[in-house]
């Protein structure tokens, strides 16, 4: 091992001559190979030399790649701070030394051209040198040179050479490896770097100022970057980024520094969308070229949040614009009441009121004086009284009469205080609304209600006693309407006595006159027979009446019993036809009869029709003398009426009597009618039995020339 | 009772009223009938249940048993059952009469009737009883 010490110290030169033994030979190169830095390395190169070969002085500069400058390394017999000093440009390849440098053979620099050796400024002063490149290749550029004194009048000797060969080889093998060791470091932080920039979440990428991306990191490389085994969706989404990315960057090329921006991509894992805040920072890569870096920070969900916000935000205004208005509104509310209302705090002051209120209980609006103050005074404290007997109770309505004063007039005004607690949802009381309602006019209302029902109830008095009177009436009447009725019993039993009464000595002369005219006694003379005939007639005559007046005495007590059925017409015509058929032939009248085609059927009592056309037939043949009788059944479809027309060419009725024809006992012409055997009851019976069958009985008559008696009919009769 | 057709029908006329008897009573057996005769209900019933007319004629105001009684009791006798009651009155309301058949009379003629009408009713309804 060598010690290396002081390199400005001169050592001792070993005397010229003769080669080299092969044994310093031996022990420079294992020093050399001891050494692991090039400076030791130089210094035992440069030791040996002067050792051996009879160098005086001298100076080891070494190519600086990096800066491209051959600089001072190291030397011996100058100072340090020379070698130190020591550099030139290679790239100035005019350069004396820099052509020595790459020429490969040693060259002298002379003490003869001492301007020259100043110029370059080496260590060594103005002494004359050689300069000797280290390495052993003439073509290239040895690792440095050499700057050695000591050989001013010859060549540089062989082992000169082989030492700067020895010296150039060693320190190209130690940055060779100290290169690859850079290198090693280079490879590790690189990777430190990248791994450090992929775990940033934030997408990151350098890109060219083509826009090419030179690095990206996996956060940008998932965005931006899709191999093959990626479906098209995903792919497509990716183009598009790149896309959008590209156009972003170029947008801001114009401006220097780090730009900020949003840009809008699109997740192709998911396909939705991605907010990203862009901060782009231009950077110079290789030489003069600029780039850009590009963090990309996703905003999304920070985007949503701020909307978020802002919709919470915007609620709240709305919420609170809405406070506000319903705050308005209730004011309106209060101030349009014309009745006071007061809302008063747990302690029993006034927090509200609307101007009704401050009417009463303030000077707002009016003047203030002495009086006035002492009647709002009053006002307050009977109010406050008020409101705290409430506070101080269970109750949570309260309603009473305070009777206040009105501050500007002065007149007294009764009011109808109602008051409701307002509690919070925590049970707690939290203020009372007070409404006062204004009784004056109520009062007035009472008195004048209270003097109209004076009035009233004198009034009900009085129709309480007519009411009471008019009862004793009705008792009066329904007692007499009960003795009436019992009249009327007794009128029909009495009548049906009398019927009973009658029809037995009728019975018995009608049954002699007949056995003797039957023959059964023998044979009658013909005067013997017409005068029994007579008898017959009269007897015969005597029972109709009897009959008559037992249907009136019935009809009139309402007894006479109506059985509905349906009746065909047609078949009740023929009947009564059949009936008066006898009469007819004593007779020399025509009679006919019309019956509308598509008679409907009609329900009704038969026997009662019958009796009613019967009696009209009978009628008319017997104040017909000569000339026609008809009878015409038609049908109403309007009214749906039935109307049975017996129309005669007799005497005819006078005007006068049309009228009291129907009455009881009366004819128009009673010795002609008594003539004819009428009882006088017929038309009276016919007019009330059309009358219960719900019809009417319509007489036309015109004196001396004919009558139409017509009996109307409903098909449909309501009682049916 | 006679179903032989060369006697002549039995006919038991009910009345209080002698003329009222004798009108009919005569007339009938005048046109060919025989005739027994009864003055109120008790003896009508007597009559009845001994002779066991062929029709009865029955006048309903009657002394004692009145009409209607008699020919209740007729009608709930297995005997007299089959008879049939014409009842003759003077009474025209029709409460009389629907109480007659109500209480078992075939027929009702009102009084006054003239024989010849009477007799008619007698011959319907003996052609009735006997189809």
């Amino acid at each position: 091992m060598v010690n290396i010490a002081h390199f400005d110290a001169l050592p001792t030169p070993r005397p010229r001559g003769g080669g080299i033994g092969s044994k310093a030979k031996l022990a420079l190169v294992d020093a050399l190979m001891a050494e692991e830095e090039a400076r030791p390395c130089a210094v035992v190169a440069l030791r040996w030399l002067v050792r051996h070969v009879g160098v005086e002085r001298a100076v080891c500069a070494v190519v600086d790649n990096e800066n491209g400058r051959l600089s001072g390394l190291t030397g011996i017999g100058v100072t340090l701070a020379s070698v130190d000093g020591f550099g030139l440009d290679l790239a100035d390849r005019t350069h004396p030394l820099v052509v020595a440098l790459s020429g490969g053979e040693p060259v002298a620099f002379h003490d003869s051209s001492q301007p020259l050796l100043r110029a370059l400024e080496t260590p060594l002063g103005n002494l004359s040198f050689h300069a000797v490149p280290l390495g052993s290749s003439q073509e290239e550029v040895g690792p440095g040179l050499l700057l050695l004194t000591g050989f001013e009048d010859g060549p540089v000797p062989d082992d000169v050479l082989w030492a700067a060969r020895q010296l150039g080889v060693r320190l190209a093998s130690l940055w060779y490896r100290r290169a690859q060791a850079e290198e090693r470091r280079h490879k590790r932080e690189r990777s430190w770097l990248f791994s450090i920039i992929n775990n940033v979440t934030d997408p990151i990428l350098l890109t060219d100022a083509d826009g090419r991306i030179l690095v990206a990191n996996a956060g940008a490389e998932m965005l931006l970057t899709a191999g093959e085994d990626k479906r098209e969706g995903w792919r497509r989404a990716v183009a598009l980024n790149n896309m959008l990315f590209s156009a972003s960057l170029f947008t801001n090329t114009a401006e220097s520094g780090p730009t900020r921006r949003e840009l809008l991509l699109v997740d192709p894992s998911e396909g939705r969308d991605l907010l990203f805040e862009v901060l782009s920072t231009p950077v110079v890569i290789r030489m003069s070229e600029v780039g850009v870096v590009s963090v990309l920070r996703n905003v999304t969900d920070l985007r949503r949040a701020t909307e978020e916000i802002e919709e919470n935000y915007r609620r709240l205004r709305v919420a609170e614009a809405a406070t506000r208005a319903e705050r308005d509104r209730l004011d309106l509310i209060l101030n349009s009441v014309l009745d006071p209302i007061l809302v008063t705090d747990p302690a029993g002051n006034i927090v509200r009121m609307n101007p009704p209120a401050e009417r009463m209980f303030t000077f707002v609006g009016g003047k203030r004086s002495l009086e006035t103050e002492r009647r709002v005074r009053t006002n307050d404290a009977v109010f406050t009284s008020f409101v705290s007997s409430l506070y101080a109770g269970q109750t949570r309505r309260w309603r009473r009469k305070l009777s206040l004063i009105d501050p500007q007039s002065g007149a007294a005004v009764p009011f109808e205080a109602i008051s409701g607690k307002v509690v919070s949802k925590h049970g707690e009381e939290t203020a009372v609304v007070t409404i006062l309602h204004d009784l004056t006019e109520a009062e007035e209302k009472a008195r004048l209600y209270e003097q109209v029902k004076r009035h009233s109830d004198e009034l009900r008095e009085k129709v309480r006693e007519a009411t009471a009177e008019l009862a004793e009436q009705n008792e009066l009447l329904r007692r007499q309407a009960f003795q009436l009725e019992q009249a009327s019993a007794a009128k029909s039993q009495f009548l049906a006595n009398v019927s009973h009464e009658l029809r037995t000595p009728l019975n018995a002369i009608m049954g002699y006159t007949h056995l003797l005219l039957e023959g059964v006694s023998g044979d009658l003379s013909t005067p013997q027979q017409d005068k029994m005939t007579r008898i017959d007639a009269n007897a015969r005559h005597l029972l109709a009446v009897i009959n008559d007046l037992l249907d009136i005495s019935r009809i009139e007590s309402g007894k006479m019993p109506i059985q509905i059925e349906r009746v065909l017409l047609p078949e009740l015509i023929d009947e009564v036809m059949t009936e008066v058929e006898p009469v007819i032939a004593g007779t020399r009248l025509a009679v006919t009869r019309a019956l509308a085609p598509k008679l409907p059927e009609i329900r009704t009592d038969r026997q009662k029709v019958k009796q009613i056309v019967l009696n009209l037939l009978s009628n008319a043949l017997k104040f017909t003398p000569q000339g026609s009788v008809a009878i015409r059944l038609e049908h109403d479809a309007g009214t749906d009426e039935i109307s049975i027309a017996v129309t005669d060419t007799g005497i005819g009725i006078a005007e006068e009597n049309q009228k009291t024809i129907f009455e009881a006992f009366e004819q128009a012409n009673s010795s002609y009618a008594r003539r004819q055997g009428g009882t006088g009851l017929g038309l009276s019976i016919c007019r009330r039995l059309a009358q219960l069958l719900e019809g009417r009985i319509v007489l036309v008559s015109r004196l001396g020339e004919g009558s139409t008696f017509t009996l109307y009919l409903p098909c449909k009769p309501r009682t049916a | 009772m006679s179903g032989d057709a060369a006697i002549a029908p039995l006919v038991l006329v009910v009345d209080d009223v002698d003329h009222g008897r004798e009108i009919f009573a005569e007339y009938l057996e005048f046109r060919g009938f025989r005739v027994a005769t009864a003055a109120d209900g008790l003896e009508a019933l007597d009559k009845a249940f001994e002779l066991l007319p062929d029709i009865i004629l029955m006048d309903l105001s009657l002394p004692g048993i009145d009409g209607w009684e008699a020919t209740r009791r007729l009608k709930q006798d297995d005997r007299t059952r089959d008879i049939p009651i014409i009842a003759l009155t003077a009474h025209a309301l029709a409460a009389a009469h629907d109480k007659a058949r109500e209480v078992g009379c075939n027929a009702v003629v009102t009084k006054p009737c003239l024989p010849k009408d009477l007799e008619q009713e007698v011959r319907r309804q003996l052609e009735a009883r006997a189809t």
